[in-house]
C-alpha cells in the first residue's frame, strides 16, 4: 500500500511538473505570437523565396482585368502579383487606415480621400516617393501620363502639408464628371437639342412636367457629388482665384457670388429640373434610373460608360458640359481617377515599382481601357476610344480637382456646404441662410487652426 | 521552489492567458479610447497633439451631435412602444392554442435574421416617391393627398426609418416574450379563473407582474439596439437627408473616417457610452421599483 502511495505521489509530482512546463511553453508561444515575433503579420508572403507583390484595391469592375494582367506579368517576369479586392469603397478606406495604423499595408494600395489624408500617409512613411523613378531618362515615365493625373499624386515645393516634394503615386486612369442626356427622352419632351445656357436648362423643366419626364438624376445622397456640381459653377460664376481666396478665408461664403452658386440649386428645385428624391439618392440608384430611361439628364463621371453599357447596352445618350451660368471658364471636376501607391516600407519596393511601370505601359493601359471602358491615365492610349468616352477625354484639359488646388477646405466646412445645399433643395432653408451657416463653420474652423 | 509556491504559480499561469486576452482586447482599447479622446489626431500621422478636454467641450456645444442624440431617442421611443407592443401582442396570440402557431413563430422571427442592408433597400423601394408600392397603394384607394416622397421629406423620413427598424426588430422581443409567457405556470391562470377573473384581470394581475423581469430585459435590449442603429439608415437614405436622419453612431463614424478627427470621434464615443450606461442603470432601477411595488 505504501508503495502504491509513493508511486501516486511521484506521478503527481511528475504530472505537476509537466503541466508547469506545458503552461510555460504555451505562455511563451502566446507572447511570441502577440508581439508579432513570429513574423509575417500582414505580409505573410515575405518568407516565401519567390517575390510576391501584394496589392489591395476597391475597383470591383476592374478585378478580373487586374487578375489577367497579373497572370501576364508573372508569365513574363516570374514575379507574382496578388490583387485583393475590398469593396465597397468605404470598407476599403477603413481597411487601409486600420492597416496603416497596424503597419500591415500591402506593397501596393490606393487611397480614397482628401489630399490632407494623402499627406498624412506620406508623412507617416506609408508611401514611397517615386520622383527619382518618374524623372529618370528625361522624365519618360512621368510624361506618359495626363498632367492632371500626375498632379493629383504630386506634392509641390512649399505645399501646405510640409510634405517632401515629389510624385507619390502611379495614376491608373483618369476621370471627369459631366452631364449626360438621353436623346430619346429629350425628343419625347419636344426638346430639339441639349441646353447651352443655364436659362435654357431651367426652361426645360416646364416641358418635362408636361411630358411626364423626370429631369436630372445624380447621387446627391452622397455628399461629394453635390460638391462637384457646386464647385463647377463656383469656378464658372466667380473664377478660380476667388474660389481659392474663399478657401484661404479671405472671402466669406456670404459673398453674393457664393449665394448665387447656392441659388442654382433652388432654381433647379423650383423649375422641376431635379428628380423627385434626388437628395437621398445614392449614385448607383441614379445610374440605374438613367440607364433605364427614367430621367432625361444625369450628372455622372466617365466611369458611367462602363456602368451604362452593363445596365442597358442600347441606351442612346450624349455627353455635355453643364450649361454655363457665369462668365468664367467652367471647369469640370476631374483628373483624379484611381492611382496606386507603393508602400514606403515594402520589402519589394523596386519590384513593385517595376510592376507599376509595366502596368502603365501602352499595351496594358490599352487593355484596361478596352476591358473596363475607363479613360486611361496614359495619354498615348487615348486614340482607341468610343465616341462617348472620347467626349469625356476631350474635356480632360478643362478639369480641376481639390487635390490639385494649392489650398484645401476644412472637412467640416465641406459637410456644412453640402448638407446646406440639400436643405435648399428640399426647401427648408434659403441660399442666404445656408451661406451664413457655412461661413459660421468656416470661422470656427479658422479659429481652431489659429489656436492649435 | 517549494511545492506551495509552485502550486500557486501554476494556478496563476492557468488564469494568465484569460487575463492577458482580456487586458489586450478589452482593457487596453478602453484606456486607449480615453487617451485618444484628449488629442487632436487624424488617425494616420505619427504625432498627436494633446488638447485636454477640448473635444468634450466642443461636443457640449455641438448642436448636430445633440440633434443626432434626439433622433436616436425618437427611434428608440417608437421601438419601445410600437415594436415591443406588437411583439407582446403577437407573443400573447402565439401562446394560445391556435392553428399554425409554429408557422407564425417562424414567420415573426424572419425579419430579425435578415440583413439590415437588404431590409433597408427593400423598404427604400417600397417607400420610393416615384415607383414605390406604398404610393401606388395610396393612389389606388383614393388617398392621393398622402402620396409623396417618404424618405426625402424631413417630416416623414425619421419616422419611416423608426417604423422599419421596429418591423425588423420586433421578432427578438416576440421570441423573448413568448419564452417568458411559457414559463408562467398554467395553474395560476386556472386558479384565477376559478376565483372569477376575466381575461383582462388575468392579464393585468397574473401575466404582467410575472413578466416584469422579461420586459426589463427586452426594454434594455431595445434601448441599446435602437440607440445604435445606423446600417439601416445608410441603406435607406445614404449619407442622410440634411441632418434629419443623423444618429450618434453616424456622427462618430463621420468624425473618424470623413473628417479624420479620431480624437473627437473617441470623445463622442465616450459620451455616447456614458449616456447608454446611465439609461440602462436608470431603467434597471425603475424596473426593480416596479417589481417591488
Amino acid at each position: 500500500m505504501q508503495n502504491v502511495k509513493s508511486k501516486m505521489h511521484n506521478f503527481n509530482v511528475k504530472f505537476k511538473n509537466f503541466i508547469f512546463l506545458f503552461l510555460i511553453l504555451n505562455f511563451t508561444f502566446l507572447i511570441f505570437n502577440l508581439t508579432g515575433c513570429g513574423g509575417g503579420a500582414g505580409q505573410g508572403d515575405r518568407i516565401q523565396p519567390a517575390v510576391t507583390i501584394n496589392a489591395w484595391h476597391w475597383m470591383t469592375d476592374r478585378d478580373d482585368a487586374f487578375a489577367e494582367l497579373a497572370a501576364r506579368y508573372e508569365k513574363k517576369t516570374g514575379v507574382k502579383v496578388k490583387f485583393e479586392l475590398y469593396a465597397p469603397s468605404d470598407s476599403y478606406t477603413q481597411k487601409v487606415r486600420a492597416a496603416a495604423q497596424a503597419g500591415t499595408l500591402p506593397d501596393i494600395f490606393g487611397l480614397l480621400g482628401e489630399k490632407r489624408d494623402f499627406a498624412s500617409f506620406v508623412i507617416a512613411g506609408h508611401v514611397a516617393n517615386l520622383d527619382s523613378e518618374m524623372l529618370r531618362d528625361n522624365a519618360a515615365w512621368k510624361n506618359k501620363f495626363f498632367s492632371r493625373a500626375i498632379a493629383v499624386n504630386e506634392f509641390l515645393p512649399d505645399n501646405e502639408f510640409k510634405v517632401e516634394p515629389g510624385v507619390y503615386g502611379v495614376p491608373l486612369d483618369v476621370m471627369n464628371i459631366q452631364m449626360l442626356y438621353n436623346k430619346k427622352l429629350l425628343k419625347d419632351a419636344g426638346i430639339k437639342r441639349p441646353p447651352k445656357t443655364w436659362d435654357e436648362f431651367l426652361a426645360m423643366g416646364e416641358k418635362f412636367k408636361e411630358s411626364g419626364v423626370q429631369g436630372l438624376v445624380s447621387g446627391w445622397g452622397e455628399m461629394w457629388m453635390i460638391d462637384c456640381f457646386a464647385s463647377n459653377y463656383a469656378f464658372n460664376i466667380m473664377g478660380e482665384e476667388k474660389v481659392m481666396k474663399t478657401i484661404k478665408g479671405e472671402i466669406p461664403y456670404t459673398d453674393p457670388e457664393w449665394i448665387a452658386v447656392f441659388n442654382l440649386f433652388k432654381e433647379m428645385a423650383d423649375n422641376n429640373i431635379l428628380y423627385n428624391g434626388i437628395v437621398t439618392m445614392v449614385n448607383k440608384t441614379a445610374e440605374q434610373l438613367f440607364a433605364n430611361e427614367r430621367a432625361a439628364f444625369a450628372f455622372n463621371g466617365s466611369w458611367c460608360v462602363n456602368v451604362y453599357a452593363g445596365m442597358n447596352p442600347d441606351l442612346d445618350y450624349g455627353v455635355m458640359f453643364p450649361p454655363a451660368k457665369g462668365d468664367f471658364l467652367m471647369k469640370a471636376w476631374g483628373g483624379a481617377g484611381s492611382s496606386f501607391l507603393v508602400n514606403g516600407r515594402s520589402l519589394f519596393k523596386q519590384e513593385t515599382i517595376d510592376f507599376l511601370r509595366w502596368l502603365s505601359d501602352d499595351e496594358q493601359q490599352a487593355y484596361l481601357a478596352e476591358v473596363t471602358k475607363n479613360l486611361p491615365a496614359n495619354k498615348d492610349c487615348i486614340t482607341k476610344l468610343t465616341p462617348v468616352l472620347a467626349s469625356f477625354a476631350k474635356a480632360m484639359e478643362d478639369t480641376t480637382h481639390p487635390n490639385i488646388w494649392p489650398v484645401h477646405e476644412f472637412p467640416l466646412v465641406i459637410e456644412a456646404f453640402d448638407k446646406g445645399i440639400q436643405a435648399i433643395i428640399i426647401g427648408e432653408k434659403s441660399p442666404a441662410e445656408i451661406a451664413v451657416e457655412v461661413q459660421k463653420v468656416k470661422e470656427k474652423e479658422l479659429n481652431k487652426r489659429r489656436q492649435y | 521552489m517549494n511545492g506551495k509556491l509552485k502550486s500557486t504559480l501554476i494556478n496563476y499561469l492557468f488564469v494568465l492567458p484569460a487575463v492577458l486576452i482580456f487586458a489586450i482586447f478589452y482593457i487596453y482599447p478602453f484606456l486607449k479610447v480615453f487617451q485618444l479622446s484628449m488629442v487632436e489626431w487624424d488617425g494616420i500621422l505619427p504625432t498627436m497633439q494633446f488638447i485636454g478636454l477640448d473635444n468634450f467641450k466642443e461636443i457640449m456645444q455641438d448642436k448636430i451631435w445633440w440633434d443626432s442624440m434626439w433622433h436616436a431617442g425618437y427611434i428608440t421611443l417608437i421601438a419601445l412602444t410600437f415594436q415591443n407592443g406588437l411583439a407582446l401582442l403577437l407573443a400573447l396570440v402565439c401562446d394560445r392554442e391556435i392553428k399554425g402557431r409554429n408557422f407564425f413563430r417562424v414567420l415573426f422571427f424572419v425579419p430579425p435574421i435578415l440583413s439590415e442592408v437588404v431590409v433597408g433597400l427593400v423598404w427604400q423601394w417600397i417607400l420610393d416617391g416615384n415607383y414605390g408600392i406604398l404610393n401606388n397603394l395610396l393612389s389606388s384607394i383614393g388617398l392621393h393627398s398622402l402620396v409623396h416622397n417618404w424618405l426625402s421629406d424631413p417630416k416623414t423620413a425619421l419616422t419611416c426609418i423608426a417604423i422599419v427598424h421596429s418591423w425588423k426588430g420586433f421578432g427578438w422581443g416576440f421570441i423573448i416574450m413568448l419564452a417568458g409567457l411559457q414559463t408562467i405556470p398554467r395553474q395560476l391562470y386556472e386558479a384565477a379563473r376559478v376565483d372569477g377573473a376575466g381575461s383582462w384581470q388575468m392579464f393585468s394581475k397574473v401575466t404582467l407582474p410575472l413578466m416584469i423581469p422579461v420586459f426589463s430585459m427586452v426594454v434594455i435590449l431595445t434601448i441599446l439596439g435602437s440607440m445604435q442603429v445606423f446600417v439601416l439608415i445608410i441603406a435607406m437614405v445614404g449619407q442622410g437627408l440634411v441632418y434629419h436622419t443623423t444618429v450618434p453612431v453616424l456622427r462618430i463614424l463621420g468624425a473618424m473616417t470623413g473628417s479624420s478627427r479620431f480624437g473627437y470621434a473617441c470623445a463622442q464615443g465616450i459620451i455616447f457610452g456614458l449616456i447608454l450606461i446611465i439609461i440602462s442603470f436608470t431603467q434597471k432601477k425603475f424596473s426593480e421599483k416596479i417589481k417591488q411595488a
